[in-house]
């Protein structure tokens, strides 16, 4: 930088910037023959001669786009020419040799390489090449839904990516049992419900698809498909409504589903009330299981109940709102967004022995009765199982 | 000895085209197209009668005809085309009314086709996966077309109690598309930018135009009598579909899109019915597992497919980014080969690598640039 000289920057003194009568000088210098090309006087033409000096250093802003500056200079030259100043053609090497802030091609490429290889790893052009082509596929639209919505591509790729370090980092979800879920044809995974938000539900997805290797529906409540963002991006991960319709539909399709039965009830109960098991609905998931003969595997999370320990609600606001509580818990809202991260505790999900229902004869889902007595199985089997896996815990985050 | 079949609405292109085609057809005599305006295209072997199915001549016409089939197309679906909203129901409603009196009267009369839509299950969040046809829509429709074509099933669902001997079947069709078809969701999706509801993504499910005029054929030669949801297999999400037509799209509000809606209607670019804003928020989609085991019918398309042919009519306009991708991934290797080629071997990986870095190297450096 030694030999750089020194560039006037500023009106002299002379009304300029802001005054709008005038133009400043370095404006005037930057847009060198703009202003003389309108032709209204010839000041700014006179001046230029004795600026001169100021004139040519202007090119020197930047290195970025040496063509698109001379492309500029092309266009200015003739009508200053007019006006009897011959400006003197800058030498190009001038700039090129300073590289001032311009990082060279090669060296750009060689980071652009390191930087690839450490994403992609050694085969990177593959990996970048089959990114493209998934990038691709998503911009022409040219990949699957099922009848639901599900988008598998990007659940895969994008849905599960995003909670798993989520599940095994953060809540270090331990999975019990997964030899329960069977490999294939239909099933309906039955849970506890827990944590103010459904965050258990997404957990329950993601350790499903990493242990038994197969995507777990979800029966969402119609609230879930109400609300825009939540809706779409429940659909695209494979949730459905929590019908009776529905809830056959995929099962006679072979999925794996899963159903929460307490819904708002259990993941909107207080602190106090944690690992108690509310009321199982009406058994609606008993005769849809029932009706299409899949087993239900009940499914017991502990540690859901103390991500948000929900000591408040406010009412009159969820019934304002639409929504069946708003929660209060230690860090919300009173630390606003901040109070939105859960809590860090250890998670144990255990799968129980899969309940058969292909051995009742038929009518057996119209027989109330027998439902009841089926869902309060299911119901007993989880309550016993959160109690034993309470004993063995040794603390909420450890 | 073959039938006699009269078709109504053959004025607009779906039933004209329909009672085109239906005349060539061997086991059909004749045709009678029926309508208050003339059609505006060539109607080619079929008769038109200028009538309106909204007074009693229609019932000279069946008699005098000695017609053994009708075919009810004649339900419009957007208030614009029949000049304002009272006249639209009165054409669908009254309309459907007098001929199904008609049809009582006609002691010739053996089978009535009923071109009906799945717009009567409605859209909301609260609609299973797929309708079948014993679903009833989650809310009762208040206005529009939704509940015109709910009083029209209830009208024909009276008539087939009245007249059992008259084999009535009821065709729900999804929504139509084709590249001559003029309906809201194709007014819809030609738009140049595309509105959408901000945070919805609505499942869509059509049926071809091409399938539209097989089923309605299969039905009147096949004379099966029921309710049949009709469709094209698969659904596709509504961003899907407008990223395959290659349509940009601007995601708002519902209510701002409504508001948006009334300005369209008024220059009669497109039309958003309270109906059909549900739809493109929640979308629908419907069982068809009754049209294939007891109407017999197969569609030749599938959603996709017609979503594919509505798209070569379409000037695409947006598609940038696709471009965009496109240049850059010519420059990278192609992501199927190697695969292949680390399965074939790993011993052969050291010699496959070799050749291939040298060109690959320089190529998305290229892209980088370029």
């Amino acid at each position: 930088m030694g030999d750089a000289e020194i560039i006037p920057i500023g009106t002299r003194g002379r009304p300029g910037r802001g005054t709008g009568k005038a133009p400043s000088s370095a404006a005037r210098s930057l847009a060198s023959g703009g202003a003389g090309s309108k032709g209204a006087s010839g000041r700014p033409a006179q001046r230029r001669t004795s600026e001169e000096a100021a004139e040519p250093t202007a090119p020197q802003a930047t290195d970025g786009a040496q063509a698109d500056r001379a492309d500029r200079a092309d266009q200015a030259q003739p009508p200053s020419a007019p006006a009897g100043t011959p400006v003197p053609e800058r030498p190009a090497a001038r700039t090129r040799d300073r590289h001032a802030g311009g990082i060279p091609a090669a060296d750009l490429m060689a980071a652009f390489h390191v930087a690839a290889r450490e994403v992609f790893g050694e085969e990177w052009e593959v990996q970048l090449a089959r990114f493209l082509a998934f990038l691709r596929r998503r911009v022409t639209g040219s990949y699957v839904v099922d009848e639901y919505g599900f988008d598998q591509e990007i659940t895969q790729r994008f849905f599960m990516a995003a909670l798993r370090p989520i599940a095994q980092k953060w809540f270090r979800i331990e999975v019990r049992g997964i030899e329960n879920i069977p490999t294939d044809g239909g099933a309906l995974v039955v849970s506890n419900h827990s944590g103010t938000v459904p965050i258990d539900g997404l957990m329950t997805m993601v350790s499903i698809h990493d242990h038994a290797g197969r995507f777990l529906r979800p029966l969402g409540a119609d609230l879930v498909f109400r609300l825009p963002i939540v809706s779409t991006m429940a659909r695209k991960g494979g949730a459905t409504l929590a019908c009776n319709e529905d809830a056959e539909r995929m099962l006679r399709g072979g999925e794996l589903v899963g159903v929460w039965p307490e819904g708002f009830k259990g993941i909107g109960k207080p602190y106090a009330e944690r690992y108690k098991l509310q009321r199982f609905g009406r058994g609606g998931f008993v005769s849809a299981a029932i009706r299409t003969g899949v087993p239900i595997v009940p499914l017991s999370v502990v540690g859901a109940e103390e991500i948000y320990p929900l000591i408040g609600n406010l009412p009159s606001l969820a019934r304002l709102l639409g929504v069946p509580y708003i929660p209060i818990t230690p860090t919300f809202p009173l630390l606003g967004p901040l109070g939105l991260v859960p809590l860090p505790s250890k998670w144990l999900l255990e799968f129980g022995e899969p309940i058969r229902t292909d051995d009742y004869d038929e009518g057996a889902a119209d027989d109330p009765m027998l439902v009841f007595n089926v869902t309060d199985q299911v119901r007993e089997t989880i309550q016993q199982t959160l109690y034993t896996l309470l004993m063995q815990r040794e603390s909420v985050f450890r | 000895m073959g039938k006699v079949v009269l078709v109504t609405g053959v004025s607009r292109d779906l039933g004209r085209t329909f009672a085109r085609s239906l005349a060539g057809d061997p086991g059909v005599d004749r045709v009678i197209g029926v309508d208050v305006v003339p059609p505006r295209g060539d109607v080619g072997d079929v008769s038109f009668i200028r009538a309106d199915i909204r007074n009693p001549v229609i019932a000279k016409v069946i008699a005098k005809e000695d017609v053994d089939t009708v075919v009810h197309m004649s339900v419009i679906a957007t208030p614009g085309t029949a000049g304002g909203r009272n006249t639209m129901k009165e054409l669908n409603v009254i309309g459907t009314m007098q001929l199904l009196a008609a049809c009582q009267r006609a002691t010739s009369l053996q089978h009535l086709v009923v071109k009906s839509t799945t717009t009567v299950y409605g859209a909301s969040n609260r609609d299973p996966a797929m309708f079948t046809e014993d679903m009833q829509p989650r809310r009762a429709p208040r206005s529009g077309y939704a509940k015109d074509v709910a009083e029209i099933e209830s009208y024909v669902r009276g008539f087939a109690r009245r007249r059992p001997d008259v084999r009535v079947t009821t065709l729900r069709c999804a929504n139509v598309l084709g590249p001559a078809v003029v309906s809201p969701l194709t007014s819809y999706l030609r738009l140049p930018v595309v509105p959408t509801v901000i945070g919805y993504d609505a499942r869509l499910q059509v049926l071809h135009e091409q399938d539209l005029y097989g089923v309605l054929q299969h039905a009147v030669r096949e004379e099966v009598a029921g309710t049949f949801n009709v469709a094209g297999d698969g659904i596709l999400m509504l961003s899907q579909a407008l990223r395959r037509l290659q349509r940009p799209t601007v995601p708002m509000p519902g209510l701002a899109i409504g508001r948006l809606g009334n300005v369209l209607r008024q220059a009669r670019v497109a039309d958003f019915s309270p109906e059909q804003l549900s739809f493109l928020t929640y979308g629908r989609g419907v069982d068809t597992t009754r049209m294939r085991t007891q109407l017999g019918f197969e569609p030749t398309m599938t959603t996709a497919e017609a979503f594919a042919d509505f798209a070569t009519t379409l000037t695409p306009t947006g598609g940038r980014a696709e471009r965009v991708l496109a240049t850059l991934s010519q420059a990278l290797p192609d992501p199927d080969e190697p695969v292949l080629e680390a399965v074939a071997g790993a011993e052969g990986a050291e010699l496959a690598a070799g050749p291939r870095a040298v060109p690959a190297h320089g190529a998305p450096g290229g892209a980088e640039h370029g």
